[in-house]
């Protein structure tokens, strides 16, 4: 009787192990279908090359590049915010800040963390908004600018923390070594904590690059909604993302070819982010350093 | 190569000096940066919300005219759909966390559900959303409901919640287990009774970090096509006629907060910033609080625990 719960129990267990499994398969199944039945409609080759992307008029145009530039330009700025300033905050805690800051710091890191987005959005459009216009008196009310702007101080908390953890598991060997050898605190750090921690530097940049892609609400609430073929983030333009969300807040019918197009860009989406992770996990056993 | 006088290493020396306390004025500022985004937000939605944080803001339905407008079916939605993602993630999260650290073995099928939890985290929300419309909405059947956001909201902090876990379950020594197993206790026994509740504030802080992301997700929920302008609460069990079941809500439509403000900020007339405004304020103090509370958890965890 005992062995028989105890078996009932694990599988119960088990059961829930897998959950994770079905999501996965549930996520590939769902937008791979819906695509496949996209694709029927429209040439893969169209989809890739045309520099249109007007799905929901008469003369539809299915170039899914428009929404692509939109989410690359916004992701760009993000990251050029975010990954310098990450960077600069882990070192400093890591190996700067003395254990008081960094109990003060690392929690603050936590809540900018935990705004939701929705808000972010808010910030972008009415406050980061304004304030640019006041130095670019050109800039329009949307624009893939501020929200790209606001997206990399979202970011920043993940870059920082996890970059932080890197440099603090590299051995306090080697810097006593540099130490010894009379080079400076920012000597060390920057040339032998940071190449020792590369690796890891290099797994909290791409998962910054996985969210800045993945972000919506900030480019729904503060980039506009106008599908724009552009590399000017001055522009207001569409990613997959916030397109995604324009048509989900229409009332597009079950099965038609504009409900099937945030299938076709969410798999779009998806392969983006895969293939940012695939890179980082090469990086990083490509230069893993193991003490 | 000629050797340095002294006044060179000085120099060296003061030059290096400098560079670093440089670099910590640039860390300095970096961090104030973020600490400066946090005030500026809390500080901006608190000063032009003001007007409309009173009492009727949180008794009144949405409604067309800005001034009249409240967030009654926005935080009652909020949580609702809470309520449901807990009961899901919560078993399953902590089942699965149990199951990896205490029951699985090291083969292919271990391996395959680390690397996926792993992976899932990284997952842009918005697919949620896209699984959740195809998989929840139209396959299951359950409309744009309740029940369908928060069960999507629950498999999006799923990871979350079952990395919480294993954390915590890591964290008790192996002699806990050795003991209870050595006066004859099962392994399910010896989970129920030592490994769950020496564990229970490392899980606690998970699951509150886990609904505290929850609680501002707006686009997987805006993805399976939740109403924005609900002026009607979802059933009571037991009241109206003909009386609705216990259970009826969980089908029934619904906004949430963050829902709310996104329709509030994307209006063009401005007199609906103010109620995004203050609808924003309230938003940030449930998920700081919540935040806060995790914090703390950890901090007093941190400090209680001698094994």
């Amino acid at each position: 009787m005992r062995n028989v719960t105890e078996r009932l129990i694990e599988f119960v267990l088990f059961a829930a192990a897998t959950v994770s499994v079905l999501t996965t398969v549930g996520i590939v199944y769902v937008l791979v279908s819906e695509s496949i039945q996209f694709f029927q409609h429209v040439s893969i080759v169209d989809f890739l090359t045309d520099n249109q992307w007007t799905p929901l008029f008469d003369d539809a145009h299915y170039g899914i590049m428009v929404l692509i530039s939109g989410t690359l330009v916004s992701s760009g700025v993000a990251l050029l915010v975010a990954i310098p300033m990450g960077t600069i905050i882990a070192i400093y805690l890591s190996e700067f800040a003395n254990s008081k800051v960094r109990e003060v710091a690392k929690p603050v890191l936590e809540l900018l963390g935990g705004i939701p987005t929705i808000v972010f959005g808010y910030f972008a459009l009415l406050i980061v908004t304004p304030l640019l216009q006041k130095i670019f008196p050109e800039l329009p009310g949307f624009s893939l600018l501020s929200a790209g702007l606001v997206m990399g101080i979202m970011i920043v908390p993940y870059i920082a923390s996890l970059s932080e953890d890197a440099m603090r598991a590299v051995p306090m060997s080697m810097r006593e070594g540099s130490y010894a050898m009379g080079a400076t605190k920012l000597y060390t750090a920057l040339h032998v904590v940071v190449p020792a921690a590369v690796s890891g530097l290099a797994a909290s940049y791409i998962l910054g690059i996985s969210r800045a892609v993945g972000e919506t609400m900030i480019l729904a609430v503060a980039a506009g909604m106008q599908p724009n073929l552009t590399w000017n983030p001055m522009e207001p333009a569409a990613t997959i993302t916030s397109y995604i969300v324009q048509v989900a807040l229409g009332d597009l019918p079950h099965g038609s070819i504009g409900y099937q197009t945030i299938f076709a860009a969410g798999l779009t989406l998806l392969l983006i982010t895969l293939a940012f992770n695939i890179a980082g996990q090469w990086l990083r056993r490509r230069f893993r350093e193991a003490y | 190569m000629t050797p340095m006088t002294t006044e060179q290493i000085r120099a060296l020396i003061a030059r290096g000096k400098a560079k670093d306390t440089i670099f910590q004025a640039l860390g300095i500022i970096c961090l104030a940066v973020g600490l400066l985004v946090i005030f500026l937000l809390v500080g901006d939605m608190l000063l032009r919300g003001l007007a409309r944080l009173n009492l009727d803001f949180f008794t009144s339905f949405a409604s067309r005219k800005a001034a009249q407008s409240g967030i009654l079916s926005a935080w009652v939605g909020t949580i609702l759909v809470m309520f449901v993602t807990a009961m899901a993630a919560v078993p399953l999260g902590v089942a699965a966390g149990i199951y990896l650290e205490e029951y699985a073995k090291r083969n292919w099928v271990t391996d395959i559900i680390e690397i996926n939890i792993t992976n899932l985290a990284a997952v842009p929300s918005i697919v949620y959303g896209l699984l959740a419309l195809g998989i929840f909405v139209y396959t299951f059947g359950f409309g744009q409901s309740i029940l369908s956001a928060g069960l999507t909201l629950a498999l999006l902090i799923l990871p979350i919640v079952i990395v919480s876990t294993r954390e915590a379950i890591r964290a008790i020594p192996a002699m806990i287990r050795e003991g209870s197993m050595a006066v004859g206790a099962t392994r399910w026994q010896t989970c129920r009774y030592h490994i769950i509740p020496y564990a229970m504030p490392g899980i606690l802080t998970g699951v509150i970090i886990g609904l505290a992301r929850a609680i501002g997700e707006t686009a997987p929920i805006i993805t399976i096509g939740a109403l924005t302008f609900i002026a009607f609460l979802p059933p009571v069990p037991f009241t109206g006629e003909p009386a609705a079941g216990l259970f009826d809500w969980v089908m029934s439509p619904f906004t949430v907060m963050p829902i709310q403000i996104f329709n509030w900020t994307s209006r063009p007339d401005p007199a609906f910033e103010v109620n995004a405004a203050a609808a924003g304020f309230v938003l940030m103090v449930m998920v700081l609080s919540m935040n806060a509370i995790a914090i703390y958890l950890r901090y007093k965890m941190r400090k209680n625990i001698k094994w």
